[in-house]
């Protein structure tokens, strides 16, 4: 496997800064929003979305939730292993709320739509936007696009992107992994 | 890590601790899902399930029915009565017309101990065993097991007492496997005669008197007597065994401390726990009932992921 840094920790935090004001740019105070990141790996993403927010506008009260998705997905039983899911925490109300769902890496977009169905099992939200920090655009299997990127990928299918986390891996980056027999 | 160790939930005799494990946590988040304003899942909406009971039921069997249809799979009833059971169909017959339907899964209560077992070896389907005989109850002892875990934060280390009708009960024989596999310190009392032999081997106490056991334990779990599986007098008359054995008011505020009262269902009032007992606020006995739902739709979802598509 051949690793390539595609971002550091420095260019980030200058991302999570752009993406936070996007986001009040659409959402005012956030008083009609709330925001759901996604288990397992968005929530890290989910949780720096919502410190920034809350660091640029202390005075707003910020919904925020971590939804998860298990049970929702279409390739339960088309695996070899069971997935134990994880937990949700939802303690507000979405219905007539504008969400904003939240997610690491956008690839396929199967897990975006089990979020959708997901989400729904807490009422009906005025109207849905997907922010991810990676999207990688190609090889997309449903019709979904997200309204706020982080950075646009360009990889194929052979190809991984993993996103570290301080949290858990010590150090902030986002590598994509190319196999060696792949590359020219 | 994910995935239990068995194709078949027979008994607790047959899982791991870590299977224990993954069907509590799996179970948590199945305990969110039915608190939610929509508390149904697609998960299962390709698995059809029979749910075959060959002996009355009424918690276990809606339980279990609600626990299938809030995973959104297609379910099918069967009872012994007013069934070709009674024209003479045997057991295996009975299930392969069932399996005929396309039926991807089994949830079966049977008089006779081994009858899941039976079934597993020698037809070709998921089994659940929601009670064979005396022998088993594994969902029961699980969702003991869960309601313990969910007032005390823990198993391991509480001290559960198992008293009543020792002998004729496969919630008592689960429960038993169930909270020593996790842990727990087991005692159990009743009357002698109602008492298995050798039980001690199991690794459990044994007392005779109610008082004491009850000033021991951190929790009680007060079990009916089962009438309708003792073809002999076991003791004198039901007054006796109350006064003997009968759990009530005056009994449990004499204790020098508080203990949790639970029961497994259906409760006899006036027998094994007066009415007042069964209502007292240390009694966990609608939350078991409550987390029953959550640990089936686990325990059938974990399962549902190895059937064949």
């Amino acid at each position: 496997m051949d690793a390539k840094i595609i971002l550091d920790s420095k260019e980030l935090n200058l991302i999570l800064t752009r993406l936070c004001h996007q986001l009040i740019e659409n959402h005012d105070d956030f008083s009609n929003s709330v925001i759901l990141s996604l288990q397992p790996r968005g929530v890290f993403f989910g949780n720096r979305i919502a410190k920034t927010l809350r660091e640029i506008l202390p005075e707003a009260k910020i919904n925020y939730g971590k939804l998860d998705v298990t049970f929702y997905r279409d390739d339960f039983r088309r695996r070899n292993e069971v997935l134990v899911p994880n937990s949700t925490e939802v303690d507000f109300i979405i219905e007539n709320k504008k969400v904003i769902l939240i997610d690491d890496v956008l690839y396929t977009g199967r897990t975006i739509r089990a979020a959708l169905d997901a989400m729904l099992a807490f009422g009906r939200p005025e109207k849905v936007e997907l922010m991810v920090l990676i999207d990688r655009r190609f090889y997309r299997h449903l019709p979904v696009k997200p309204d706020y990127v982080g950075r646009t990928v360009d990889s194929v299918s052979s190809e991984k992107v993993k996103v570290f986390w301080n949290e858990t891996d010590g150090k902030d980056r986002i590598i994509l992994f190319t196999p060696n027999d792949k590359k020219q | 890590m994910s995935r239990l160790s068995v194709n078949h939930l027979i008994g607790i005799k047959d899982l791991t601790i870590e299977d224990i494990q993954i069907i509590f946590q799996t179970a948590d988040n199945f305990k969110n899902v039915i608190n939610r304003p929509i508390k149904k899942v697609p998960s299962l909406r390709d698995i059809t399930v029979a749910n075959i009971f060959f002996e009355n039921s009424t918690r276990t069997r809606l339980s279990f029915e609600l626990a299938e249809k809030r995973l959104s799979a297609d379910v099918v009833n069967f009872s012994a009565s007013g069934s070709s059971v009674s024209k003479g169909e045997t057991l295996i017959d009975t299930v392969n017309n069932i399996l005929a339907m396309k039926v991807d899964m089994v949830v079966m209560r049977h008089s006779s101990p081994g009858a899941a077992l039976f079934l597993a070896k020698h037809t070709k389907t998921t089994v659940i065993n929601a009670g064979d005989g005396a022998h088993e109850h594994p969902t029961q002892a699980l969702l003991d097991a869960f309601s313990i875990r969910e007032k005390f934060g823990k198993v391991e280390g509480v001290k559960v007492l198992i008293a009543g009708d020792i002998l004729h009960s496969r919630v008592a024989m689960s429960n038993i496997l169930c909270l020593k596999k996790l842990g727990a310190e087991v005692m159990l009392c009743g009357p002698s005669t109602l008492m298995p032999r050798y039980v001690e081997h199991l690794g459990v106490k044994v007392e005779y008197n109610l008082r004491k056991a009850l000033e021991w334990c951190d929790v009680a779990n007060m079990l009916r007597i089962q009438l309708e599986r003792q073809d002999i007098k076991y003791f004198p008359s039901i007054r006796e065994y109350v006064m003997q054995y009968g759990l009530n008011t005056q009994l449990l505020e004499s204790l020098n401390k508080e203990i949790v009262i639970m029961h497994p269902g259906p409760i006899n009032r006036g027998v094994e726990i007066t009415s007042d007992i069964a209502d007292h606020k240390n009694s966990i006995i609608l939350d078991q009932v409550e987390n029953g739902v959550a640990i089936r739709m686990a325990i059938l979802y974990l399962l549902a992921g190895k059937v064949e598509g």
